[in-house]
Protein backbone atom coordinates (compact mmCIF):
# COMPACT_ATOMS: atom_id res chain seq x y z
CA UNK A 1 0.00 0.00 0.00
CA UNK A 2 2.92 2.33 0.96
CA UNK A 3 4.72 1.95 -2.22
CA UNK A 4 1.46 2.19 -4.16
CA UNK A 5 1.00 5.53 -2.94
CA UNK A 6 4.75 6.94 -3.08
CA UNK A 7 4.34 5.79 -6.57
CA UNK A 8 1.34 7.82 -8.10
CA UNK A 9 1.71 10.89 -5.24
CA UNK A 10 4.28 12.38 -7.27
CA UNK A 11 3.00 11.88 -11.05
CA UNK A 12 -0.35 13.09 -9.31
CA UNK A 13 1.15 16.02 -8.49
CA UNK A 14 3.31 16.85 -11.38
CA UNK A 15 -0.16 16.76 -13.02
CA UNK A 16 -1.94 18.96 -11.09
CA UNK A 17 0.62 21.25 -11.10
CA UNK A 18 1.18 21.28 -14.87
CA UNK A 19 -3.11 21.91 -15.11
CA UNK A 20 -2.60 24.43 -12.63
CA UNK A 21 0.00 26.09 -14.42
CA UNK A 22 -2.07 26.16 -17.53
CA UNK A 23 -4.98 27.60 -16.43
CA UNK A 24 -3.57 30.38 -14.78
CA UNK A 25 -2.02 31.30 -18.22
CA UNK A 26 -5.16 30.90 -20.11
CA UNK A 27 -6.88 33.17 -17.54
CA UNK A 28 -4.07 35.59 -18.21
CA UNK A 29 -3.98 35.69 -21.94
CA UNK A 30 -8.35 35.65 -21.47
CA UNK A 31 -8.38 38.65 -19.53
CA UNK A 32 -5.79 40.40 -21.88
CA UNK A 33 -7.61 39.37 -25.31
CA UNK A 34 -11.26 40.33 -23.44
CA UNK A 35 -9.57 43.82 -22.34
CA UNK A 36 -8.40 44.09 -25.92
CA UNK A 37 -11.55 43.09 -27.18
CA UNK A 38 -13.83 46.19 -24.82
CA UNK A 39 -11.03 48.89 -25.72
CA UNK A 40 -11.81 48.40 -29.19
CA UNK A 41 -15.75 48.18 -28.81
CA UNK A 42 -15.18 51.72 -26.82
CA UNK A 43 -14.12 52.95 -30.10
CA UNK A 44 -11.47 55.62 -28.65
CA UNK A 45 -9.03 55.39 -32.23
CA UNK A 46 -10.79 54.23 -35.35
CA UNK A 47 -9.86 50.75 -36.47
CA UNK A 48 -7.22 51.66 -38.32
CA UNK A 49 -5.10 52.61 -35.55
CA UNK A 50 -6.53 49.99 -32.99
CA UNK A 51 -8.09 46.64 -34.51
CA UNK A 52 -10.15 44.52 -32.94
CA UNK A 53 -9.15 40.70 -32.01
CA UNK A 54 -11.29 39.34 -34.53
CA UNK A 55 -9.95 41.44 -36.70
CA UNK A 56 -6.12 39.90 -36.70
CA UNK A 57 -8.14 36.57 -36.46
CA UNK A 58 -9.71 37.20 -39.46
CA UNK A 59 -6.25 38.65 -40.84
CA UNK A 60 -4.64 35.20 -39.59
CA UNK A 61 -7.02 33.21 -40.91
CA UNK A 62 -7.01 35.09 -44.96
CA UNK A 63 -3.50 35.01 -44.62
CA UNK A 64 -3.33 31.50 -44.18
CA UNK A 65 -5.99 30.74 -46.63
CA UNK A 66 -4.57 32.43 -49.32
CA UNK A 67 -0.75 31.00 -48.46
CA UNK A 68 1.03 34.12 -48.54
CA UNK A 69 1.66 33.61 -44.85
CA UNK A 70 2.63 29.85 -45.50
CA UNK A 71 4.91 31.39 -48.26
CA UNK A 72 6.39 33.84 -46.38
CA UNK A 73 7.22 31.07 -43.53
CA UNK A 74 9.24 29.30 -45.62
CA UNK A 75 10.84 31.87 -47.22
CA UNK A 76 12.13 32.83 -43.81
CA UNK A 77 12.58 29.56 -42.40
CA UNK A 78 14.74 28.68 -44.84
CA UNK A 79 17.19 32.07 -44.79
CA UNK A 80 17.17 31.39 -40.82
CA UNK A 81 18.65 27.65 -41.20
CA UNK A 82 21.28 28.56 -44.15
CA UNK A 83 21.97 31.78 -42.06
CA UNK A 84 22.41 30.10 -38.97
CA UNK A 85 24.13 26.95 -39.59
CA UNK A 86 26.56 29.24 -41.58
CA UNK A 87 27.21 31.69 -38.20
CA UNK A 88 27.24 28.06 -36.29
CA UNK A 89 30.02 26.74 -38.27
CA UNK A 90 31.78 30.35 -38.53
CA UNK A 91 31.25 30.88 -34.79
CA UNK A 92 32.76 27.64 -33.76
CA UNK A 93 36.00 27.92 -35.96
CA UNK A 94 36.21 31.29 -34.86
CA UNK A 95 35.74 30.50 -31.32
CA UNK A 96 38.27 27.43 -31.27
CA UNK A 97 40.87 29.60 -32.33
CA UNK A 98 40.26 32.41 -30.29
CA UNK A 99 40.68 29.80 -27.11
CA UNK A 100 43.44 28.24 -28.44
CA UNK A 101 46.35 31.05 -29.78
CA UNK A 102 47.23 33.91 -27.61
CA UNK A 103 47.94 36.18 -30.38
CA UNK A 104 44.34 35.68 -32.09
CA UNK A 105 42.38 36.30 -29.08
CA UNK A 106 44.30 39.49 -28.09
CA UNK A 107 43.89 41.04 -31.82
CA UNK A 108 41.13 39.58 -32.80
CA UNK A 109 38.88 38.77 -30.18
CA UNK A 110 39.14 42.30 -28.56
CA UNK A 111 37.80 43.31 -31.85
CA UNK A 112 34.81 41.25 -32.03
CA UNK A 113 33.75 42.29 -28.64
CA UNK A 114 34.17 45.93 -29.94
CA UNK A 115 31.74 44.70 -32.66
CA UNK A 116 29.19 43.39 -30.30
CA UNK A 117 27.69 47.15 -29.84
CA UNK A 118 27.13 47.54 -33.29
CA UNK A 119 23.41 46.53 -33.85
CA UNK A 120 23.11 44.02 -36.93
CA UNK A 121 21.13 46.07 -39.30
CA UNK A 122 23.87 48.35 -39.48
CA UNK A 123 25.68 46.02 -41.74
CA UNK A 124 22.55 46.02 -44.32
CA UNK A 125 23.79 48.88 -46.35
CA UNK A 126 27.37 47.73 -46.43
CA UNK A 127 25.44 44.06 -47.71
CA UNK A 128 23.52 45.77 -50.16
CA UNK A 129 26.57 47.36 -51.87
CA UNK A 130 28.79 44.71 -52.01
CA UNK A 131 25.76 41.39 -53.20
CA UNK A 132 22.74 44.15 -54.53
CA UNK A 133 19.38 43.29 -52.71
CA UNK A 134 19.54 39.96 -53.10
CA UNK A 135 19.25 37.12 -50.75
CA UNK A 136 22.77 36.88 -50.27
CA UNK A 137 22.32 40.25 -48.60
CA UNK A 138 20.06 39.49 -46.05
CA UNK A 139 21.95 35.98 -45.20
CA UNK A 140 24.93 38.07 -44.25
CA UNK A 141 23.01 40.48 -42.08
CA UNK A 142 21.64 37.13 -40.40
CA UNK A 143 25.08 35.78 -40.15
CA UNK A 144 26.46 38.91 -38.65
CA UNK A 145 24.15 39.16 -36.31
CA UNK A 146 24.57 36.04 -34.33
CA UNK A 147 28.31 34.71 -35.26
CA UNK A 148 29.16 36.75 -31.92
CA UNK A 149 27.29 34.98 -29.86
CA UNK A 150 28.06 31.53 -31.05
CA UNK A 151 32.04 32.79 -31.24
CA UNK A 152 31.76 33.93 -28.08
CA UNK A 153 30.07 30.84 -26.30
CA UNK A 154 32.31 28.62 -28.19
CA UNK A 155 34.93 30.91 -26.91
CA UNK A 156 34.00 30.42 -23.25
CA UNK A 157 33.00 26.47 -23.53
CA UNK A 158 36.29 25.85 -24.71
CA UNK A 159 37.91 27.23 -21.84
CA UNK A 160 35.89 26.11 -19.01
CA UNK A 161 35.36 22.74 -20.50
CA UNK A 162 37.57 20.53 -17.61
CA UNK A 163 40.91 19.67 -19.56
CA UNK A 164 40.54 16.19 -18.52
CA UNK A 165 38.53 15.61 -21.46
CA UNK A 166 40.73 16.29 -24.15
CA UNK A 167 43.37 14.61 -22.64
CA UNK A 168 41.63 11.24 -22.21
CA UNK A 169 40.53 11.82 -25.87
CA UNK A 170 43.82 12.49 -27.55
CA UNK A 171 45.13 9.62 -24.84
CA UNK A 172 42.65 7.26 -26.40
CA UNK A 173 43.89 8.27 -30.28
CA UNK A 174 41.70 10.94 -31.15
CA UNK A 175 43.47 14.32 -33.01
CA UNK A 176 42.43 16.95 -35.52
CA UNK A 177 38.91 17.15 -36.46
CA UNK A 178 38.34 13.79 -34.63
CA UNK A 179 39.07 15.10 -31.35
CA UNK A 180 36.89 18.25 -32.05
CA UNK A 181 33.92 16.55 -33.41
CA UNK A 182 33.73 13.95 -30.96
CA UNK A 183 35.40 15.30 -27.69
CA UNK A 184 35.87 18.89 -27.31
CA UNK A 185 32.55 19.76 -28.96
CA UNK A 186 30.24 17.20 -27.10
CA UNK A 187 32.27 18.47 -24.04
CA UNK A 188 31.58 22.57 -24.21
CA UNK A 189 28.19 21.85 -25.42
CA UNK A 190 26.54 22.64 -21.72
CA UNK A 191 28.45 26.20 -21.86
CA UNK A 192 27.83 26.73 -25.45
CA UNK A 193 24.07 26.07 -26.13
CA UNK A 194 22.73 28.97 -24.17
CA UNK A 195 24.72 30.99 -26.77
CA UNK A 196 23.79 28.78 -29.55
CA UNK A 197 20.13 29.55 -28.36
CA UNK A 198 20.99 33.81 -27.71
CA UNK A 199 22.52 33.75 -31.25
CA UNK A 200 19.51 32.19 -32.63
CA UNK A 201 17.35 34.85 -31.10
CA UNK A 202 19.45 37.76 -32.35
CA UNK A 203 19.70 35.63 -36.23
CA UNK A 204 15.82 35.62 -35.90
CA UNK A 205 15.86 39.55 -35.25
CA UNK A 206 18.34 40.32 -37.80
CA UNK A 207 16.10 38.29 -40.20
CA UNK A 208 13.02 40.24 -39.69
CA UNK A 209 14.69 43.63 -39.67
CA UNK A 210 16.39 43.06 -42.67
CA UNK A 211 13.16 41.58 -44.68
CA UNK A 212 11.30 44.91 -43.69
CA UNK A 213 13.86 46.54 -45.94
CA UNK A 214 13.41 45.44 -49.29
CA UNK A 215 11.06 43.39 -51.46
CA UNK A 216 12.26 39.68 -50.27
CA UNK A 217 8.79 37.51 -49.79
CA UNK A 218 9.82 36.59 -46.21
CA UNK A 219 7.72 37.62 -42.78
CA UNK A 220 9.34 41.15 -42.84
CA UNK A 221 8.18 41.80 -46.15
CA UNK A 222 4.02 40.92 -45.15
CA UNK A 223 4.74 43.30 -42.00
CA UNK A 224 5.69 46.26 -44.57
CA UNK A 225 3.19 45.20 -46.82
CA UNK A 226 0.53 45.69 -43.84
CA UNK A 227 1.76 49.33 -43.17
CA UNK A 228 1.83 50.37 -47.12
CA UNK A 229 -1.95 48.81 -47.20
CA UNK A 230 -2.56 50.70 -44.01
CA UNK A 231 -3.77 47.30 -42.90
CA UNK A 232 -3.10 47.42 -39.42
CA UNK A 233 -5.01 43.86 -38.50
CA UNK A 234 -2.53 42.37 -41.12
CA UNK A 235 0.35 44.36 -39.06
CA UNK A 236 -0.68 42.49 -35.79
CA UNK A 237 -1.36 39.57 -37.56
CA UNK A 238 2.14 38.78 -38.68
CA UNK A 239 3.48 40.31 -35.68
CA UNK A 240 2.09 37.80 -33.61
CA UNK A 241 3.45 34.94 -36.27
CA UNK A 242 6.82 36.28 -35.66
CA UNK A 243 6.57 35.89 -32.11
CA UNK A 244 4.67 32.78 -32.30
CA UNK A 245 7.70 30.89 -34.38
CA UNK A 246 10.22 32.58 -32.43
CA UNK A 247 8.99 31.19 -29.36
CA UNK A 248 8.20 27.91 -30.72
CA UNK A 249 11.66 27.31 -31.70
CA UNK A 250 12.57 28.55 -28.21
CA UNK A 251 10.29 25.71 -26.89
CA UNK A 252 10.67 23.10 -28.60
CA UNK A 253 13.71 23.10 -29.96
CA UNK A 254 16.29 24.52 -27.86
CA UNK A 255 14.30 24.03 -24.53
CA UNK A 256 14.37 20.13 -25.33
CA UNK A 257 17.91 19.93 -26.32
CA UNK A 258 18.14 21.71 -23.26
CA UNK A 259 16.94 19.16 -21.11
CA UNK A 260 18.49 16.18 -22.93
CA UNK A 261 21.86 17.66 -22.33
CA UNK A 262 21.11 18.11 -18.20
CA UNK A 263 20.14 14.19 -18.40
CA UNK A 264 22.41 12.88 -20.27
CA UNK A 265 25.93 14.78 -18.17
CA UNK A 266 23.43 13.97 -15.44
CA UNK A 267 23.48 17.72 -14.30
CA UNK A 268 19.66 17.16 -13.62
CA UNK A 269 18.83 18.53 -10.08
CA UNK A 270 16.53 16.77 -7.76
CA UNK A 271 13.09 18.09 -7.52
CA UNK B 1 50.03 -18.81 -16.48
CA UNK B 2 52.80 -15.81 -15.32
CA UNK B 3 51.33 -15.29 -11.79
CA UNK B 4 52.20 -19.60 -11.23
CA UNK B 5 55.77 -19.22 -12.65
CA UNK B 6 56.52 -16.22 -10.27
CA UNK B 7 55.10 -17.78 -7.24
CA UNK B 8 57.01 -21.67 -7.67
CA UNK B 9 60.26 -19.81 -8.01
CA UNK B 10 59.36 -17.82 -5.21
CA UNK B 11 58.64 -20.61 -2.86
CA UNK B 12 62.33 -21.70 -2.69
CA UNK B 13 62.96 -18.05 -0.95
CA UNK B 14 60.10 -18.76 1.27
CA UNK B 15 61.97 -20.92 3.81
CA UNK B 16 62.00 -20.04 7.31
CA UNK B 17 65.15 -18.55 7.32
CA UNK B 18 63.46 -15.90 5.46
CA UNK B 19 62.45 -14.63 9.33
CA UNK B 20 66.44 -13.76 9.85
CA UNK B 21 65.86 -11.05 7.47
CA UNK B 22 67.84 -9.57 4.86
CA UNK B 23 66.90 -11.95 2.02
CA UNK B 24 63.30 -11.56 2.52
CA UNK B 25 60.93 -12.25 -0.01
CA UNK B 26 60.87 -8.41 -0.20
CA UNK B 27 65.01 -7.57 -0.93
CA UNK B 28 65.42 -4.57 -0.83
CA UNK B 29 68.01 -3.80 -3.76
CA UNK B 30 69.13 -1.24 -6.04
CA UNK B 31 67.64 -3.31 -7.99
CA UNK B 32 68.41 -1.76 -11.48
CA UNK B 33 67.85 -3.46 -15.27
CA UNK B 34 70.83 -2.44 -17.43
CA UNK B 35 68.90 -0.05 -20.12
CA UNK B 36 69.06 -3.19 -22.37
CA UNK B 37 66.68 -3.08 -25.96
CA UNK B 38 64.32 -5.76 -24.51
CA UNK B 39 63.02 -2.84 -22.21
CA UNK B 40 59.22 -2.03 -23.24
CA UNK B 41 59.15 0.99 -21.61
CA UNK B 42 62.84 2.86 -20.37
CA UNK B 43 63.07 6.68 -19.01
CA UNK B 44 66.55 7.95 -19.24
CA UNK B 45 67.29 10.76 -17.44
CA UNK B 46 64.11 12.16 -17.14
CA UNK B 47 64.12 16.34 -15.31
CA UNK B 48 60.38 18.27 -15.69
CA UNK B 49 60.18 21.80 -14.65
CA UNK B 50 57.39 23.54 -13.80
CA UNK B 51 56.85 27.22 -14.40
CA UNK B 52 55.12 28.42 -11.26
CA UNK B 53 54.03 31.84 -11.11
CA UNK B 54 56.56 34.71 -11.34
CA UNK B 55 59.58 33.65 -13.26
CA UNK B 56 60.16 30.97 -10.14
CA UNK B 57 60.69 27.54 -11.55
CA UNK B 58 59.42 23.75 -9.06
CA UNK B 59 61.76 20.65 -10.23
CA UNK B 60 58.60 18.13 -9.91
CA UNK B 61 60.98 15.04 -11.47
CA UNK B 62 64.37 14.77 -11.28
CA UNK B 63 66.87 12.53 -13.18
CA UNK B 64 64.27 9.49 -13.85
CA UNK B 65 65.81 6.11 -14.97
CA UNK B 66 63.55 3.21 -14.98
CA UNK B 67 63.09 0.36 -17.16
CA UNK B 68 60.25 -1.46 -17.38
CA UNK B 69 60.18 -5.16 -18.43
CA UNK B 70 57.49 -6.16 -21.25
CA UNK B 71 54.83 -8.04 -18.88
CA UNK B 72 56.13 -6.57 -15.64
CA UNK B 73 54.24 -5.04 -13.16
CA UNK B 74 55.85 -2.13 -11.92
CA UNK B 75 54.30 -0.02 -8.84
CA UNK B 76 55.35 3.68 -8.12
CA UNK B 77 54.96 4.80 -4.54
CA UNK B 78 55.73 8.28 -3.42
CA UNK B 79 54.29 11.02 -1.39
CA UNK B 80 51.45 12.83 -2.27
CA UNK B 81 53.42 15.92 -5.02
CA UNK B 82 56.05 13.92 -6.17
CA UNK B 83 55.48 13.41 -9.56
CA UNK B 84 54.14 10.55 -9.92
CA UNK B 85 50.98 11.74 -11.83
CA UNK B 86 53.76 14.12 -13.94
CA UNK B 87 55.35 10.83 -14.70
CA UNK B 88 52.73 8.79 -16.30
CA UNK B 89 51.60 11.92 -18.00
CA UNK B 90 54.65 12.18 -19.72
CA UNK B 91 55.01 8.29 -20.63
CA UNK B 92 51.95 8.72 -22.40
CA UNK B 93 53.21 10.74 -23.91
CA UNK B 94 50.54 14.17 -22.87
CA UNK B 95 53.12 16.07 -21.92
CA UNK B 96 57.19 16.95 -22.58
CA UNK B 97 59.80 16.49 -20.24
CA UNK B 98 62.34 19.75 -19.83
CA UNK B 99 65.61 16.75 -20.82
CA UNK B 100 65.89 13.27 -20.96
CA UNK B 101 64.11 10.99 -23.18
CA UNK B 102 61.43 8.14 -22.85
CA UNK B 103 61.20 5.24 -25.03
CA UNK B 104 58.28 2.58 -25.69
CA UNK B 105 60.26 -0.78 -27.04
CA UNK B 106 62.91 1.70 -28.14
CA UNK B 107 60.93 3.90 -30.02
CA UNK B 108 61.10 7.81 -28.73
CA UNK B 109 57.72 9.02 -27.50
CA UNK B 110 56.74 12.38 -29.35
CA UNK B 111 52.65 12.19 -28.45
CA UNK B 112 49.97 10.22 -27.13
CA UNK B 113 49.69 6.93 -29.07
CA UNK B 114 47.38 4.10 -28.54
CA UNK B 115 50.13 1.78 -27.87
CA UNK B 116 50.37 3.25 -23.70
CA UNK B 117 46.44 3.99 -22.61
CA UNK B 118 46.56 6.08 -19.43
CA UNK B 119 43.68 5.68 -16.65
CA UNK B 120 43.88 8.70 -15.29
CA UNK B 121 43.68 9.91 -11.28
CA UNK B 122 40.33 11.76 -12.37
CA UNK B 123 39.32 9.10 -14.82
CA UNK B 124 37.71 11.58 -17.45
CA UNK B 125 34.73 9.42 -18.80
CA UNK B 126 32.66 11.06 -21.25
CA UNK B 127 29.36 11.79 -19.73
CA UNK B 128 27.35 12.38 -22.97
CA UNK B 129 28.18 8.52 -23.90
CA UNK B 130 26.68 5.66 -22.70
CA UNK B 131 29.16 3.26 -20.94
CA UNK B 132 29.53 1.32 -24.29
CA UNK B 133 30.12 4.16 -26.21
CA UNK B 134 32.88 4.99 -24.03
CA UNK B 135 34.81 1.77 -24.06
CA UNK B 136 34.26 1.60 -27.80
CA UNK B 137 36.10 5.20 -28.26
CA UNK B 138 39.26 4.50 -28.11
CA UNK B 139 38.62 1.25 -30.80
CA UNK B 140 37.13 4.26 -33.03
CA UNK B 141 39.65 6.23 -32.93
CA UNK B 142 41.56 3.08 -34.25
CA UNK B 143 39.49 2.93 -37.20
CA UNK B 144 38.54 -0.74 -35.98
CA UNK B 145 35.29 -2.01 -37.37
CA UNK B 146 31.91 -1.98 -36.09
CA UNK B 147 31.56 -5.51 -36.00
CA UNK B 148 34.53 -6.13 -34.01
CA UNK B 149 34.15 -2.84 -32.26
CA UNK B 150 30.63 -4.73 -30.51
CA UNK B 151 31.99 -8.20 -30.04
CA UNK B 152 34.75 -6.42 -27.76
CA UNK B 153 32.78 -3.81 -25.67
CA UNK B 154 30.75 -6.64 -25.31
CA UNK B 155 33.48 -9.01 -24.03
CA UNK B 156 35.21 -6.05 -21.91
CA UNK B 157 32.26 -5.08 -20.19
CA UNK B 158 31.83 -8.68 -19.51
CA UNK B 159 35.55 -8.98 -18.19
CA UNK B 160 34.96 -6.24 -15.57
CA UNK B 161 31.45 -7.55 -14.64
CA UNK B 162 29.02 -4.45 -15.59
CA UNK B 163 26.95 -6.24 -18.73
CA UNK B 164 24.21 -5.02 -17.70
CA UNK B 165 25.50 -1.42 -17.97
CA UNK B 166 26.05 -0.98 -21.41
CA UNK B 167 23.77 1.34 -21.93
CA UNK B 168 23.87 3.55 -19.00
CA UNK B 169 25.13 6.89 -18.61
CA UNK B 170 28.05 7.15 -16.67
CA UNK B 171 26.68 9.56 -13.86
CA UNK B 172 24.11 6.40 -13.25
CA UNK B 173 26.95 4.83 -12.09
CA UNK B 174 29.09 4.31 -8.35
CA UNK B 175 32.51 5.04 -7.84
CA UNK B 176 33.90 1.54 -8.18
CA UNK B 177 31.66 1.10 -11.31
CA UNK B 178 32.59 3.77 -13.18
CA UNK B 179 36.62 3.01 -12.16
CA UNK B 180 35.77 -0.58 -13.93
CA UNK B 181 34.22 1.46 -16.83
CA UNK B 182 37.32 3.70 -16.97
CA UNK B 183 39.69 0.17 -16.90
CA UNK B 184 37.41 -1.31 -19.50
CA UNK B 185 37.87 1.68 -21.92
CA UNK B 186 41.95 1.49 -21.79
CA UNK B 187 41.96 -2.69 -22.21
CA UNK B 188 39.65 -2.48 -24.94
CA UNK B 189 42.20 -0.19 -27.28
CA UNK B 190 44.59 -3.02 -26.13
CA UNK B 191 47.44 -1.63 -25.62
CA UNK B 192 50.53 -2.76 -24.71
CA UNK B 193 51.35 -0.89 -21.56
CA UNK B 194 48.74 0.34 -19.10
CA UNK B 195 49.46 3.20 -17.14
CA UNK B 196 47.35 3.54 -13.92
CA UNK B 197 47.43 6.58 -11.84
CA UNK B 198 46.41 6.28 -8.15
CA UNK B 199 43.12 4.02 -9.72
CA UNK B 200 41.06 2.66 -6.22
CA UNK B 201 42.37 5.77 -4.29
CA UNK B 202 38.66 6.71 -3.56
CA UNK B 203 36.50 3.31 -3.19
CA UNK B 204 35.67 2.20 -0.40
CA UNK B 205 37.51 -1.56 0.94
CA UNK B 206 35.02 -3.79 -0.47
CA UNK B 207 34.99 -2.94 -3.77
CA UNK B 208 39.21 -1.99 -4.13
CA UNK B 209 39.78 -5.78 -2.97
CA UNK B 210 37.32 -7.11 -5.59
CA UNK B 211 39.08 -4.69 -8.04
CA UNK B 212 42.67 -5.75 -6.83
CA UNK B 213 41.88 -9.39 -7.81
CA UNK B 214 40.19 -8.16 -10.64
CA UNK B 215 43.45 -6.60 -12.17
CA UNK B 216 45.87 -9.26 -11.38
CA UNK B 217 43.77 -11.94 -13.09
CA UNK B 218 43.75 -9.87 -16.04
CA UNK B 219 47.34 -8.74 -15.94
CA UNK B 220 48.21 -13.04 -15.78
CA UNK B 221 45.80 -13.37 -18.55
CA UNK B 222 46.62 -10.80 -21.06
CA UNK B 223 50.26 -9.79 -20.10
CA UNK B 224 50.55 -6.32 -20.68
CA UNK B 225 52.96 -4.60 -18.91
CA UNK B 226 51.76 -2.00 -15.97
CA UNK B 227 52.80 0.80 -14.47
CA UNK B 228 50.70 1.75 -11.38
CA UNK B 229 50.71 4.90 -9.34
CA UNK B 230 49.83 4.96 -5.95
CA UNK B 231 50.48 6.55 -2.67
CA UNK B 232 49.47 3.24 -0.60
CA UNK B 233 52.30 0.99 0.17
CA UNK B 234 50.28 -2.17 0.95
CA UNK B 235 48.66 -1.78 -2.38
CA UNK B 236 51.61 -1.53 -4.05
CA UNK B 237 53.08 -4.92 -2.45
CA UNK B 238 50.05 -6.30 -2.99
CA UNK B 239 50.00 -5.86 -6.52
CA UNK B 240 53.67 -5.35 -7.81
CA UNK B 241 56.32 -7.13 -9.26
CA UNK B 242 58.60 -4.37 -8.25
CA UNK B 243 57.87 -1.24 -6.33
CA UNK B 244 59.61 2.00 -7.39
CA UNK B 245 59.54 4.50 -4.49
CA UNK B 246 59.59 8.42 -4.95
CA UNK B 247 61.15 10.94 -3.14
CA UNK B 248 59.78 14.18 -1.90
CA UNK B 249 60.29 17.02 -4.31
CA UNK B 250 62.07 17.10 -6.55
CA UNK B 251 61.10 13.45 -7.30
CA UNK B 252 63.54 10.80 -7.39
CA UNK B 253 63.53 7.52 -7.61
CA UNK B 254 65.20 6.41 -4.07
CA UNK B 255 64.94 2.66 -4.08
CA UNK B 256 63.34 0.29 -5.54
CA UNK B 257 61.80 -3.53 -4.40
CA UNK B 258 61.47 -6.97 -6.01
CA UNK B 259 58.52 -8.18 -4.59
CA UNK B 260 58.35 -12.07 -4.65
CA UNK B 261 55.41 -13.19 -3.13
CA UNK B 262 53.44 -16.10 -4.50
CA UNK B 263 49.85 -14.64 -6.08
CA UNK B 264 47.48 -14.43 -6.20
CA UNK B 265 48.01 -12.34 -2.99
CA UNK B 266 45.50 -10.30 -0.32
CA UNK B 267 45.90 -7.20 0.89
CA UNK B 268 45.76 -8.93 4.06
CA UNK B 269 48.68 -11.47 4.20
CA UNK B 270 51.13 -11.22 6.92
CA UNK B 271 53.58 -11.20 4.23
CA UNK B 272 52.41 -8.55 2.15
CA UNK B 273 52.33 -6.27 5.45
CA UNK B 274 55.73 -7.79 6.43
CA UNK B 275 56.97 -6.32 3.28
CA UNK B 276 55.05 -3.18 3.38
CA UNK B 277 56.43 -2.26 6.77
CA UNK B 278 59.82 -2.50 5.23
CA UNK B 279 58.92 -0.15 2.27
CA UNK B 280 56.78 2.21 4.44
CA UNK B 281 60.10 2.93 7.22
CA UNK B 282 61.66 4.27 3.46
CA UNK B 283 58.47 6.31 2.61
CA UNK B 284 57.76 7.59 5.95
CA UNK B 285 61.15 9.64 6.27
CA UNK B 286 59.85 11.04 2.38
CA UNK B 287 56.36 12.04 3.98
CA UNK B 288 57.71 13.67 7.20
CA UNK B 289 60.22 15.84 4.12
CA UNK B 290 56.93 16.71 2.72
CA UNK B 291 55.19 17.26 5.82
CA UNK B 292 58.39 19.80 6.74
CA UNK B 293 57.53 21.82 3.50
CA UNK B 294 54.18 22.10 4.25
CA UNK B 295 53.88 23.01 7.60
CA UNK B 296 57.21 23.40 8.61
CA UNK B 297 57.76 26.96 8.10
CA UNK B 298 55.55 28.41 11.45
CA UNK B 299 57.91 26.20 13.70
N1 LIG C 1 50.52 22.19 -14.38
C1 LIG C 1 51.31 22.38 -13.31
N2 LIG C 1 51.93 23.58 -13.12
C2 LIG C 1 52.74 23.76 -12.06
N3 LIG C 1 53.02 22.84 -11.15
C3 LIG C 1 52.44 21.64 -11.27
C4 LIG C 1 51.55 21.34 -12.35
N4 LIG C 1 51.13 20.07 -12.22
C5 LIG C 1 51.72 19.60 -11.10
N5 LIG C 1 52.51 20.52 -10.53
C6 LIG C 1 53.34 20.34 -9.33
O1 LIG C 1 54.22 19.28 -9.58
C7 LIG C 1 54.32 18.44 -8.47
C8 LIG C 1 53.97 17.02 -8.85
O2 LIG C 1 52.61 16.94 -9.16
P1 LIG C 1 51.91 15.56 -9.46
O3 LIG C 1 52.63 14.89 -10.59
O4 LIG C 1 50.46 15.80 -9.69
O5 LIG C 1 52.14 14.77 -8.10
P2 LIG C 1 51.47 13.44 -7.56
O6 LIG C 1 50.67 12.83 -8.65
O7 LIG C 1 52.63 12.60 -7.16
O8 LIG C 1 50.64 13.81 -6.39
C9 LIG C 1 53.38 19.00 -7.40
O9 LIG C 1 54.18 19.66 -6.46
C10 LIG C 1 52.50 19.95 -8.14
O10 LIG C 1 52.22 21.06 -7.32
MG1 LIG D 1 48.63 12.42 -8.72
Amino acid sequence: MATAASLTMPSAAYGSAFLKRFLRKAIFYAVVIGLWALLAQLKVWPSYVFPTPRGVMGALWAGFADHSFWIAIRVSMRRMLLGYSLSVILGMILGLSIASNKFVEETLGGLLVSLQSLPSICWLPLAVLWFGLTEKAILFVVVMGSLLSVTIAMETGRKQMPKIYGMAGRNLGARGFPLFWHVLLPASLPYLISGLKQGWAFAWRSLISGEMIFVSLGLGQLLMMGRDLNDMSQVIAVMVLIIALGYAVDGLIFCNLERQLQRRWGLEQAS
Amino acid sequence: MKAHAVSSSSEEHRSPIRLARPKGPCSVTPFRHAPTASAKVSLDGICLNYKVNGGRHLLALDDINLQVQPGEFLCIVGPSGCGKSTLLHLIAGLQRSTSGTVKVDGKLVEGPGTDRILIFQELGLFPWLTVGQNVEFGMKMKGISKTERREKIRYYLRLVHLSQFEDSYTHQLSGGMRQRVALARALATEPDVLLMDEPFAALDAQTRDLLHDELERIWAETGRTIIFVTHNVREAVRLGGRVALFTFRPGRVKREFKIDLPRPRQLEDSSVARCAREILDDLREEINKSLEEEYGDGR
